[in-house]
């Protein structure tokens, strides 16, 4: 049984389209890697899937767990299990941290059908999931990534995730703006959440991630689809090699598909 | 003038007739003064600059007679609808604009005097000579100050002795009964700190009942050289009342007040608040939230005044509007000759909840001083998308996640209030007026 299983999935944003035929399918407890040149439509697959405004589909389907997922409002998405790790995580001013959490892990307990977490019960689970991330629960205090470094506003998505333990979890660009030691966490913090039933979109630009969070596949995603599938191996190739190669399997690519540069 | 007096003039002028003397010839002769003035001008309409945002051409339609005393004396109100936390000392409670010794607790506190205006005037009128004699321009942009001099027959006179440090915060109450439909009832506050005292009140407005009803109160707040005073302002009445109030805060050298205020209630509200600082080294703070739903209309109008040197004020208003409603802030920071070194800033922000409410804010800077800091800033904005699309992408329903993002929009203005129980009190009753409704947690 697939977790996620996306079909033929178009998608425009601002009447521009960036998704133009992209199928995939995760099963629990698979990492898969989306890599694959600027512009190539990463980020508006993470959008897309987590239900952002402003991203209209226009044709395909994405089944979760067998639910037709772009149905959902964004936070039954998120109730259903969808997590996505921001590349630009909002700072919210005046919305404490914690505040912030109890009301989202409730708020997604209530949609389950399930009791609400009090204070006290809430605390535990969060100085439980602070140990695992390395945090201080200094950050907890404060009002919502506000004043964050980058590498602070990653971990603070980490810890969210750990928190709120989704089935799937789409990191969009996570290493992006982190230096090395930060990127070592952040991937610590993911991998102590790995798990037979919890599935991992990981979105990035580089292959240098993937050293420390081993992805089961890697996809590269070019004009909009999936043009070739591998193990980790095909990361490491396009580290060295880049994505011009992929003009010689896939002709209908055309050469800003593959180098990111404008259209 | 010329003109028929409207519905509205008409009424008040003849509930004048029926006010009993008060037997105080300058008083007296006050109050005709006050009446002939509000007579002759009327209420201000559109063209008048001040009332600009503010038109009262529906409230000039309606007829207000003056609200029995009998009635209100007797009317039962239960204490724990104006009840606040962090706020259980001393209290004085007006019920259609009639003291309610009942409901009201005066004495026990060292060094404070808290009394009924009508009693004050009973036994020694002449200390209060100066402040109810004093005259308001002609002019309908002051109608409300004529009408309130000329009916406000009881009210508050507090006066806080040089040096001493009230602990817990005085309650000053208003209700509206609710029970007696098309009436009016006006309060007048007289508020003198003394040298070097420390006092904190609060100013409530709430409605018993939904009756149609006008209200108003003016409020005189002398803090004295180096006191310290803090006044919260509190309006949750129902949104069948019309409300106006004009506060006037004169601080004299080192002195400082600090006016928090949070405006729920109400169908059409006026509240003009202004501040003098007539001493050098003194300080003005105010912070402010209207949150507005429905056809309500607020509207507020904030006046600070820099007289003297090294001077120094800050204001910072939040403006939350849902419905149909209008909300309308005008700030004003005036420096005058000499007043140098005065340090003056005033922020207005504002979010539009609604396709069809409105808000008006005009920052105003007149500087007539050299060697002055002013800066001011309003806008006029909506929820921000992205912070919206993050908080329902872990699970906290779109109605909740408007809720929390318009309450922390408010925090600024209430987080610096010194009260923890009564700060919190007004972080609830903000969050049980924001249109989403409740937040959960």
């Amino acid at each position: 049984m697939h977790m996620l299983k996306i079909d033929n999935l178009h998608a425009r944003v601002e009447g521009k389209e960036i998704l133009k035929g992209l199928s995939l399918e995760v099963k629990p407890g698979e990492v898969h890697a989306i890599m694959g040149p600027n512009g190539a439509g990463k980020s508006t697959l993470g959008n897309v899937l987590a239900g952002r405004e402003g991203y209209e589909v226009t044709a395909g389907s994405v089944l979760f767990n067998g639910v037709d997922l772009l149905a959902l409002e964004p936070e039954d998405r998120a109730a259903t299990g969808v997590f996505l790790a921001f590349q630009y995580p909002v700072e919210i001013p005046g919305v404490n941290n914690t505040y912030f959490l109890r009301a989202a892990l409730n708020a997604q307990r209530k949609f389950r059908g399930e009791d609400e977490l009090d204070s006290m019960r809430f605390l535990k689970l969060v100085r439980e999931k602070l140990k695992v991330m390395q945090i201080s629960d200094e950050l907890l205090h404060r009002a919502v990534n506000e004043g964050f470094s980058g590498g602070e506003k990653k971990r603070n998505e980490i810890f969210q995730m750990a928190v709120l333990e989704p089935k799937l979890a789409i990191l969009d660009e996570t290493d992006s703006g982190l230096d090395i030691d930060a990127l070592k966490q952040v991937a610590e913090g993911v991998n102590a959440l790995r798990s037979p039933d919890r599935s991992f979109l990981v979105v990035t630009h580089y292959q240098r991630l993937l050293d420390y969070i081993e992805p089961d596949f890697v996809h590269v995603l070019a004009g909009g689809r999936i043009v070739e599938s591998g193990d980790k191996n095909l990361a490491l190739k396009l580290e060295e090699q880049g994505y011009a190669w992929l003009a010689d399997t896939h002709p209908e690519l055309r050469k800003a598909d593959l180098t990111g540069a404008p259209a | 003038m010329t003109q028929a007096p409207s519905p509205f003039v008409r009424a008040a002028l003849d509930a004048a007739s029926a006010l009993p003397e008060s037997g105080i010839a300058w008083l007296d002769a006050a109050r005709r003064d006050n009446l002939q003035a509000f007579a002759e001008a009327g209420l201000p309409e559109g063209r008048n600059e001040a009332w600009k945002y503010t038109p009262l051409r529906a409230l000039s339609q309606r007829a207000f007679a003056v609200a029995d005393a009998a009635l209100a004396r007797d009317v039962a109100i239960d204490a724990a609808s104006f009840a606040l936390p962090g706020v259980d000392s001393a209290c004085i409670v007006f019920v259609d604009g009639v003291f309610r010794a009942d409901l009201s607790a005066l004495d026990g506190i060292d060094g404070v005097s808290l009394a009924p205006l009508a009693a004050a005037l009973k036994e020694q009128p002449e200390p209060l000579r100066f402040a109810l004699a004093s005259r308001y321009r002609r002019g309908a942009a002051d109608a409300f100050a004529h009408l309130n001099a000329a009916f406000a027959t009881d009210g508050v006179v507090l006066r806080i002795a040089d040096g001493i440090d009230v602990a817990k915060p005085l309650h000053i109450v208003h209700v509206s009964s609710g029970g007696q439909p098309d009436t009016a009832w006006h309060v007048r506050v007289l508020v003198e700190a003394g040298q070097g005292s420390r006092a904190d009140i609060v100013e409530q407005f709430v409605s018993a009942g939904e009756a149609n009803q006008l209200g108003t109160v003016v409020a005189d707040y002398v803090v004295r050289e180096s006191a310290r005073l803090g006044v919260v302002l509190l309006q949750a009445a129902s949104t069948a009342t019309t409300l106006v109030r004009r506060g006037h805060v004169r601080l004299e050298a080192n002195a400082s007040a600090t006016v928090h205020a949070l405006e729920v209630g109400g169908a059409l509200v006026r509240h003009e608040l202004t501040a003098e600082l007539a001493g050098d080294h003194a300080r003005f703070d105010s912070r402010g939230v209207f949150a507005l739903d429905g056809r309500q209309h607020i509207d507020t109008q904030l006046e600070v005044r820099h007289n003297a040197r090294d001077t120094a004020s800050d204001a910072l208003w939040r403006g939350i509007a849902n419905g149909r409603s209008r909300g309308v802030f005008r700030g004003a920071i005036v420096v005058a000759e000499g007043a140098d070194g005065s340090d003056a800033s005033l922020s207005n922000k504002n979010l539009l909840l609604s396709g069809s409410a409105e808000i008006d804010t005009k920052p105003e800077l007149e500087i007539y001083a050299d060697e002055v800091k002013a800066a001011h800033g309003a806008t006029i904005g909506q929820l921000d998308e992205r912070s919206l699309f993050y908080l329902r992408s872990r699970g906290i329903p779109l109605a909740q996640a408007r809720s929390l993002l318009t309450l922390a929009f408010c925090r600024a203005a209430l987080e610096s209030l010194p009260n923890e129980a009564l700060r919190e009190h007004l972080g609830d009753l903000l969050v049980a007026h924001l249109p989403t409704g409740p937040s959960a947690g």
